[in-house]
């Protein structure tokens, strides 16, 4: 696991991409195929099922480092990443081994999963003390799963390419299913994602195609006519707030994705009923929505659906799932992504109209003569409970990932919502921010500024939107004006105030103050407002969305 | 009573000693200053007289002025001075870095400054002194903090530099001007190419140099001997305040290396945004400090800059008598970025 430890000090420590990619493909070209076979497991973003529960691991973590809780705490705290904290506490080893990446997975790592509990200190600190120093680190990653190093799927996906001199498309096909959780890839596998063989881009069996992506588009819409041409050569769509996902019906059986290439068919049984009734060789692309009295929820209910392993007629009877779908990958076992969009969607509403499916819902093309047109009907995003619209090329094929080579999405997204808020509590980051306070807890006075009884509700937590040096200023203030200190989180003296965005609100009865926001983020700091001219609960509830 | 017969207390301005009438490292101008090194949050300038060893003169004239009035003494040379009498001992932690040791009515107290236990080679190592009341650091006051030995961090350094030099890319290690960069200096391996000293790092070379410490030979960026292949194999030693000036450019694709204790955490290692970081500390880490602080058989111990709540408590499990002394020693909080660390251990380029 030496070179794998390596390669992973080597991908955290550079921010250039080509230095990742040369990083990359040196461990491939070197590697034995049943380590690289883990290695682009754990990088293309896969993540086994729970090894050792983190309590467990994090207490002996700190026995073996002999240490009272609150002094491990304290470390924590400033290390902000669990797997760093104990690989940095840990005594020396005594005799280290370095074992190949796939015997630690396959015979230390993985055996782990299920065991009793009372076995699993023994097995640990034997593990430990065999563990190299400089492996330490990438083997409580593999251990935690929090595997974020700063590569993306599609970096590996090129690297695969580069080392293998197969095309990266094929390459991107043959990763669809690769990092499923119960995955345990071996050299075989390994060496069937790297062969000249069969080196088409088809799908087989249950997999799903790679999701195409759409690049954002903010230009005013005075240059879209010069940027995008006339708007008639382009489809246009809402863009749905829900779960991006592909329905694939192949002989006789039904898989849904998700984008994040899970699969979620037993979640959405009421999914699988309606991909039963399709035809086999049909792959469906769209988004999984709560859809009730003839229109889309907001996500905040999607989200309750989200985590459930066990749903209860009530929950399928309240919280209703379709399949939006605005695209036909495959008709009849044949593979449509080269034909142009228009093609794809005429046949799309053909399938919906043969196959008709209460959970079967055709997402609308929007018409309009003009972009002025199009920015009108925008207007009406909000109030419908999407995010925007998408703007597909009439004659794009579906590419695969992020790419504009064989054709182009673009999402044109409404305004954030805003509002002035006060920053209250506060938590280290992690990664490149650990040790330093950069995720917040925002509130809004109860009541208007005349109220002496008002009080601040917290409503959002944000930590994006600032940058580095910005971080650094509000962590100098947050320490300055720290009222109490629980566990990770500060509590402060209120000062600070911020205009925070957000893409979608509801109410919601799971938070204080009967409000959810979608992806709350912070816009700028609001020097020029005092605490007490921050924004009140009543502004931000009159952002509700009214009914229709 | 306690309080009456402290040997050291904290004021504002400083540390004090009463019945002697002085300040240690005080950060308001004093009559009496004992200074414990010349780094520049120690070492602050308008005291009417200062003390220090005599190592530390020529820097601290250098940053306090030629004219300041200073008294100097070699390590264990002591005095006294209304009835308390003073020697100071080796810190480990820089050129004329030193322990403070006072002695009244029976007590022994030593306050440490800033220091570290492994000998480095560049100045005196760091001696335990035997006290009742010891007064330490805690910059990194945290069981994460454990550095490599010398050989383990210069085998990196070397491997880094040689595999540049090798690529024909400028190898830019980023490291405070007194004390660790000279350290740096001693410790690479010579012979992979040519070292060249910034301008705020070659005087104080030179001073170390006046002092004994056998520095290999530095080149000035612009010396014409300097052609681009020799350019290309050369380890740069600057400051890290000299990132991001037109003074790099000079180097052909150079990889660039921090040189720091905080680059233990990868956070504060990433937020650099530099290629390599090495974890160099010319601080004692976690077990540096437990040991120095058993090793001077003191009850009662006194914590300073750093991690000091962490450390009050901690010794106080062990049993010891520990309480903080509130200072404005390294405005380093805690795990704070490494560019707020460079009032402590900076000093102004040569003019």
């Amino acid at each position: 696991m030496k070179a794998f430890a390596e390669l992973y000090r080597q991908l955290d420590a550079s921010t250039a991409s080509l230095s990742k990619q040369a990083a990359l493909q040196h461990y491939l070209r070197a590697a034995p195929a049943r380590d690289a076979a883990w290695a682009v497991y754990f990088l293309a973003g896969g993540k086994p099922r729970q090894l050792v529960p983190v309590k467990l691991l994090r207490e002996q973590a700190r026995l073996a480092a002999d240490l009272p809780e609150w002094l491990f705490d304290e470390s924590y705290d400033a290390v902000g990443d669990l797997a760093e904290t104990i690989s940095l506490l840990l005594p020396d080893p005594g005799e280290a081994l370095d074992l190949p990446l796939a015997d630690w997975m396959q015979q230390h790592l993985l055996p782990l999963r299920g065991k009793p509990p009372e076995e699993l200190p023994g097995l640990l600190q034997t593990q430990w003390r065999m563990l190299a120093a400089d492996q330490r680190l990438v083997y409580f990653k593999l251990i935690t799963g929090a595997f974020r190093v700063g590569v993306s799927r599609l970096q590996v996906t090129q690297a695969l390419a580069a080392v293998s001199g197969i095309d990266a498309k094929v390459i991107a096909q043959r990763l669809m299913g690769y990092t499923h959780i119960g995955a345990q890839p071996s050299a075989e596998d390994y060496a069937a994602l790297v062969s000249s063989e069969n080196a088409e881009t088809g799908a087989q069996g249950g997999q799903p195609y790679p999701f195409f992506l759409a690049h954002p588009f903010n230009l005013p819409l005075a240059q879209f006519d010069a940027v995008l041409g006339p708007a008639d050569g382009w489809l246009v769509e809402w863009k749905w707030d829900g779960i991006r996902a592909q329905l694939v019906k192949r002989a006789g059986q039904v898989s849904v994705w998700t984008r994040g290439e899970e699969l979620v068919s037993d979640r959405y049984p009421e999914l699988q009923a309606m991909g039963e009734g399709l035809p086999d060789g049909t792959v469906l692309d769209g988004e999984i929505l709560v859809w009730r009295d003839g229109r889309a929820q907001p996500f905040a209910e999607l989200q309750q659906r989200i985590g459930r392993k066990t749903l209860g007629p009530k929950m399928l009877r309240e919280l209703p799932v379709v399949l939006c779908v605005y695209d036909l990958l495959e008709e009849n076992g044949a593979d449509l992504r080269a034909l142009p969009q228009h093609a794809r969607r005429a046949r799309l509403e053909l399938l919906a109209v043969a196959f008709p499916h209460l959970q079967l819902e055709l997402s609308p093309v929007l018409s309009a003569r003009s972009w002025e047109e199009l920015a009108a009907q925008r207007e009406r995003a909000r109030a419908l409970g999407v995010e925007g619209m998408m703007l597909k090329r009439r004659d794009a094929q579906y590419g695969v990932g992020r790419t504009k080579d064989v054709g182009v999405w673009w999402k044109w997204k409404i305004d954030p919502l805003s509002i002035d808020a006060v920053l209250i509590y506060a938590q280290r980051g992690s990664g490149r921010r650990a040790s330093l306070y950069s995720d917040y807890t925002f509130a809004v006075w109860n009541g208007p500024q005349d109220d002496p009884a008002r009080q601040l509700v917290p409503f959002a937590k944000a930590y994006s939107g600032l940058t580095d040096a910005e971080i650094r200023a509000v962590d100098a203030v947050i320490r300055k004006t720290t009222q109490e200190t629980f566990g990770p989180v500060r509590s402060v003296t209120p000062t600070l105030v911020f205009e925070l965005g957000f893409e979608g609100i509801a109410k919601s009865s799971r938070h204080k103050s009967g409000i959810a926001v979608r992806f709350p983020r912070m816009l700028r700091r609001r020097e020029d407002k005092s605490v007490e001219e921050a924004d009140t609960l009543a502004t931000l509830q009159a952002l509700l969305p009214g009914p229709g | 009573m306690r309080a009456e017969a402290d040997l050291i207390i904290a004021r504002p301005e400083g540390l004090y000693c009463p019945p002697g009438d002085f300040y240690i490292d005080p950060w308001r101008p004093v009559e009496r200053a004992v200074i414990t090194h010349a780094h520049s949050d120690h070492a602050r300038y308008g005291s009417a007289h200062y003390l220090a060893h005599h190592d530390s003169a020529p820097i601290l004239r250098r940053r306090l002025g030629e004219d300041i009035t200073l008294q100097t003494l070699a390590y264990g040379e002591s005095i006294e001075h209304h009835g308390v009498r003073l020697s100071l001992h080796p810190a480990g932690h820089v050129l004329g870095s030193a322990q403070v040791r006072l002695e009244h009515g029976g007590r022994v107290w030593v306050a440490s400054g800033d220091y570290k236990l492994e000998d480095d080679g560049t100045c005196a190592p760091f001696e335990p002194v035997r006290c009742d009341t010891f007064i330490t650091e805690s910059t990194f006051g945290l069981p994460i903090y454990r550095w490599p030995t010398q050989p383990e961090l210069f085998a990196d350094i070397n491997a880094w530099w040689r595999a540049n030099a090798e690529a024909g890319r400028a190898s830019v290690l980023y490291a405070y001007a007194l004390g660790k960069a000279q350290r740096l200096q001693f410790g690479v391996d010579a012979s992979i190419g040519p070292i060249i000293a910034h301008g705020a790092v070659e005087p104080i070379n030179e001073i170390y140099r006046a002092a004994g410490v056998v520095l290999p030979p530095t080149f000035h960026a612009t010396d014409p001997a300097l052609d681009k292949s020799m350019l290309g194999r050369s380890l740069v030693i600057a400051p890290p305040s000299a990132g991001r000036t037109s003074w790099m450019r000079r180097f052909p694709n150079p990889s660039d290396a921090f040189a720091s204790g905080w680059m233990k955490l990868r956070g504060t290692r990433r937020r650099r945004g530099v290629d390599r970081g090495f974890v160099v500390s010319d601080h004692a880490d976690w077990p540096g400090l437990q040991s120095a602080i058993l090793a001077t058989g003191a009850e009662r111990v006194f914590v300073t800059h750093g991690s000091v709540d962490v450390m009050v408590r901690w010794l106080c499990e062990q049993g010891l008598q520990a309480q903080g002394f509130t200072t404005e020693y390294g405005d380093h909080d805690e795990a704070d970025d490494a560019s707020a660390h460079s009032p402590t251990e900076e000093l102004p380029p040569a003019a």
